[in-house]
């Protein structure tokens, strides 16, 4: 582990007098909350805070910026899509489609650039517009090292057209200039030599290139040498530049704003078919001769280094280390990983650097109340942890609409979350039954296949009709069409709807074999069948008989179950007493109701037809 | 091919509306209100896509659409509607329906008026009340209907305070979209499967019809009415299943058409040529669904050179319809590849939201963040 290389920042939390008072804190996935508590650091404790407030913290202030989430949902796209065809990038054209992805990356990169500067220069808070100014000089310094990336890493450029994507590369990223001197460094000279050079995929050789550039360098020693220049100081320093004189160069600093526009240009005048193995040799040295030991590099130099050097795993490090966001690190670890470039470098925790990253970022965009949806798609081309991750951070996503449960819901569903979609509408289930919208209660239950929640609902609606005599929510119980199936309870619902139905109609035979099947085919609960047997009396009280003898045998039958099992009560207890009097009252109407009814089904059952 | 523009706008676009054209009028949609979910603070935006002065060098249109003025949005915005060329009502998260109104002369949109508990649960035995969102809006000046996860409808009128007309436990679950079948009557969308049909006139808290989908009850998520044929409705399920219904015959839809694989958040009826249908989903697709008969493969269904009449079978028995009033859409037979299928949108993109069309012109908005907007539907 290397040492800390600086003092870490101290942020104040307004409205605490931290010298005076102890706070506390906890983690969240991505910030911390913070309060002040009772306790005093030197008097004893009073019992009430000073601030009554909760601050949380975040490090990650990135997500929050309205345009850098322009950058975050292209950028979403572009990494779904690349992970999409990954299946079908074979041969040849996979290298071209995988520099058409990072162009497209660095494309977002720009326009975000590009709005954040019309943003800055429109701004009328200096302090802001300062802000938005660092941050687009970030957004550079990412597409900069990007860029440098996609040369050396992707598009691996052979020696020749090396030179000429590096002076593409330099040219994006220099300011304007305006001499003679400074067209010679700047834009003019790549044309020249482009026209010179030729685009790569010509019949040129490298060693014809080499001849054809050394018979132009020495024309020009030449002439230096025979002082065709000496009347003008200013050609003649051109000449020496274009012979690639470095003190020349260097002459021209303020000109060349940095050390990698100095390597750049050296390397066009003095070496122009440098291999991409020897390019560190002279990255050093112009490092070191530009900065000429007044100061030192900064980290966006070290990481140019480390791409010169063809390190990655250090540009990546170094890039984690400098930039506060998983953004870049994120989304470039990943398209290497596509060019196979990293070795499955295992880190402790078993996974690998792409995947580790990627996890981290997907974490990160989980922890915004609205960027949560991005980071799915991210945990799902996590082949080892990314699953795991998701049914984690997808359970605590806080659901204010039903709309936003749906679209969680679907979420699990396509994945096969069975636990979490089973826990999701449970909750939803439960908020309903306390809503008391015993529709969407069921609906909810019906989605998860969660039969017990089923049978609470069905059973709630059993007690409410119990305690006021009728059905509420007909139109629910009335229309449940097969969800009846889900649950036993349920089932009986509807059934028992169905019997009070047909009562209603006066389809009385049916109704009547319909009361007996629900009893006999144990779907109704034990603490119901009293009220089946009530339902009963008066069909068979009716003048024509309804039961069979055989259905009354039934019928007996279960009342005396009934009855039978109730256990015997000790204390005598009044109302239990009185209640016991209704019960006994109830049981004795309905066995003459049924002996009734059974010696009139008897008598009906033996006579001779039409007699 | 329609030329389509895409933009990001750093907010989940929830409901997309073009702004209604002045009757008789010979212009196109110009403005477009959007409305955004999830964000701490979220948004009521108006968009302009541009001047026609504004021909770039192709002779074509200037494609980006720019924001006009916004506003702030207490909760998600559940749905959005234009209660007439200046006035815009918005449903909450929180319950409160709001009427915004928007000054053209210095492009701001400002609060109308607001009723912040139209939506609301109440616990049995307990006095309280607990806000639930307003799940559907639709108005028709001067009345505008809400409906909510509580189950509840409610009538307001511009520039009165309370509810003209509220109807509790008008169901039991949640009712997720509303539209008017012909005023007075309004038709409703709910979470086990049901169409039920309100007529205002009546006073009970019964509904007068009640339609249901066969088999599992599905919840339905959208619903829109045929411009010209006020009995023909199409709804949208939970499963991406496109229904149509005859709402003056039986009471189970007419076709099912199996559509999008996941919930298909809006369906839309194109309001001068009702022959196409649009739906979008939360599969990240919309759809074009043209059942329009102009290509020449579909000759063979013509009847006697009469091109509007097509023959058609249905589920349910339906012996006494008059063979001249025959909608496209109540035909069952889309095997006979009568209704043309196009995917609109470039690339698979998280759900669409909400999507509108006017004329030539439709706008969609995503979870990705961006509004898609295109000029040329029919090109």
């Amino acid at each position: 582990m290397e040492e800390l290389d600086g003092e870490p920042t101290v942020t104040l939390i307004p409205g605490v007098n931290s010298s005076k008072k102890q706070m506390c804190f906890d983690w969240g996935p991505g910030e911390m909350l913070v309060c002040e508590t009772s306790f005093n650091k030197k008097e004893k404790s009073e019992t009430v805070p000073g601030c009554p407030v909760i601050y949380i913290i975040r490090k990650d202030v990135d997500v929050y910026s309205q345009i850098l989430r322009k950058l975050f949902n292209e950028s979403h796209g572009i990494f779904v899509g690349l992970q999409r065809i990954e299946e079908e990038l074979t041969g040849k054209s996979r290298k071209a489609q995988l520099v058409r992805v990072s162009k497209n990356y660095r494309s977002v990169i720009r326009a975000c650039m590009e709005e954040m500067h019309q943003v800055a220069i429109a701004a009328k808070d200096p302090a802001c517009s300062r802000q938005f100014s660092s941050q687009v000089s970030i957004l550079s310094a990412m597409e900069l090292i990007w860029n440098l990336c996609e040369i050396l890493f992707i598009e691996v450029a052979p020696a020749g057209p090396l030179l000429l994507h590096l002076l593409d590369w330099v040219r994006l990223h220099v300011c304007e200039v305006d001499n003679l001197l400074a067209d010679v460094l700047g834009s003019e000279n790549p044309r020249k030599h482009e026209s010179f050079w030729k685009l790569p995929g010509t019949t040129q050789t490298l060693t014809e290139l080499e001849l054809k550039w050394q018979h132009w360098h020495e024309e020009c020693e030449r002439h230096l040498q025979d002082g065709t220049f000496a009347s003008s100081p200013h050609l003649e320093s051109l000449c020496k530049i274009m012979l690639g004189d470095e003190a020349a160069l260097l002459e021209q600093k303020e000109l060349l704003n940095n050390w990698y526009h100095f390597l750049v240009t050296r390397l066009l005048y003095s070496h122009p078919t440098v291999k991409p193995i020897d390019l560190h040799f002279y990255a050093q040295s112009s490092l070191d001769l530009f900065l000429g030991g007044e100061s030192s590099p900064e980290p966006l130099d070290n990481i140019l280094m480390a791409a010169f050097e063809f390190d990655i795993h250090q540009v990546i490090k170094e890039c984690s280390i400098a930039l506060s966001n998983w953004w870049f690190v994120a989304h470039l670890t990943d398209l290497l990983d596509h060019c196979k470039l990293l070795q499955s470098h295992n880190l402790y925790f078993g996974s690998n650097m792409r995947e580790f990253l990627l996890l981290e970022y997907a974490s990160g965009l989980f922890a915004h109340h609205s960027l949560w949806q991005l980071g799915v798609d991210y945990f799902d081309y996590c082949p080892e942890l990314g699953r795991v991750s998701l049914e984690l951070h997808i359970e605590r996503i806080p659901l204010s609409t039903e709309q936003k449960a749906l679209k969680v819901l679907r979420i699990c569903e396509q994945r096969q979350m069975t636990e979490q979609v089973r826990s999701i509408c449970k909750i939803l289930a439960m908020k309903a039954v306390r809503n008391n919208r015993l529709g969407s209660a069921l609906s909810w239950s019906i989605r998860a296949k969660d039969a017990a929640f089923a049978t609470l609902v069905s059973d709630r609606f059993l007690r409410d009709y119990c305690e006021r005599g009728c059905f509420s929510d007909l139109d629910l119980i009335d229309n449940l069409g097969p969800a009846m199936m889900l649950s036993d309870r349920l089932t009986f619902l509807g059934k028992y709807r169905e019997f009070h139905r047909l009562y209603g109609e006066k389809r009385f035979v049916d109704a009547a074999s319909l009361l007996l099947s629900l009893m006999t085919s144990q779907i109704a609960p034990r603490s119901f069948w009293m009220t089946l047997l009530t339902d009963a009396l008066p069909l068979l009280e009716q003048k024509q008989v309804i039961f069979s003898a055989e259905q009354t045998y039934e019928l007996m039958r279960c009342l005396e179950d009934l009855t039978s099992g109730r256990p015997v009560h000790g204390e005598p207890d009044a109302q239990r007493l009185q209640d016991d009097d209704i019960e006994t009252t109830k049981v004795e109407m309905l066995r003459l109701a049924l002996a009734r009814n059974l010696a009139r089904a008897i008598i009906k059952e033996g006579s001779l037809e039409g007699s | 091919m329609e030329e389509i523009y895409a933009k990001f706008v750093s907010q989940k676009i929830s409901k997309t509306r073009w702004r209604p054209v002045p009757a008789g009028s010979l212009q196109t949609a110009d403005t477009f209100a959007t409305g955004s979910w999830d964000n701490e603070e979220n948004r009521v935006s108006l968009w302009s896509i541009g001047d026609f002065g504004n021909l770039d060098s192709d002779g074509g249109f200037e494609g980006d659409h720019q924001l006009l003025c916004d506003i702030k949005h207490h909760g998600d915005v559940m749905d959005l509607q234009f209660f007439d060329q200046e006035r815009i009502v918005a449903a909450s998260s929180t319950g409160s329906v709001t009427l915004f109104l928007h000054h053209p002369n210095n492009q701001t949109l400002s609060v109308g008026q607001q009723w912040t508990a139209a939506h609301y649960h109440t616990s049995p035995g307990s006095l309280s009340c607990r806000s639930a969102p307003c799940t559907g809006v639709v108005c028709s000046n001067p009345e505008i209907v809400t409906v909510g996860e509580d189950g509840r409808i409610n009538l307001f009128r511009a520039d009165h305070k309370e509810a003209v007309r509220t109807i509790d436990n008008a169901d039991s679950s949640t009712l997720h979209a509303v539209t008017f079948l012909r005023t007075p009557e309004i038709l409703t969308v709910n979470s086990i499967g049901q169409l039920k049909i309100w007529d205002f006139r009546q006073q009970g808290n019964e509904p007068s019809q009640i339609l249901s989908l066969t088999g599992d009850r599905v919840p339905l998520h959208c619903v829109d009415r045929h411009p010209n044929q006020q009995h023909v409705v199409a709804t949208g399920g939970q499963d991406g299943m496109l229904s149509i219904w005859d709402v003056r015959q039986g009471t189970m839809p007419v076709s099912l058409l199996k559509a999008h694989e996941a919930e298909m958040w809006e369906v839309h009826f194109h309001p001068s040529n009702p022959d196409h249908l649009f739906t979008c989903s939360e599969d990240g697709s919309l759809w074009h669904w043209d059942a329009s008969t102009d290509a020449p493969e579909k000759s063979s269904l013509f009847h006697e050179g009469r091109s509007s009449i097509f023959l058609f079978h249905s589920i349910s028995n339906q012996a006494n319809v008059h063979q001249s009033v025959i909608s496209s859409w109540l035909s069952t037979d889309p095997a006979k590849d009568r209704i043309e299928i196009t995917s609109l949108l470039p690339n698979r993109t998280l759900s669409v939201n909400s999507l509108d069309v006017l004329g030539p012109c439709l706008v969609c908005g995503t979870d990705a963040e961006a509004i898609y907007v295109t000029r040329q539907l029919f090109s």
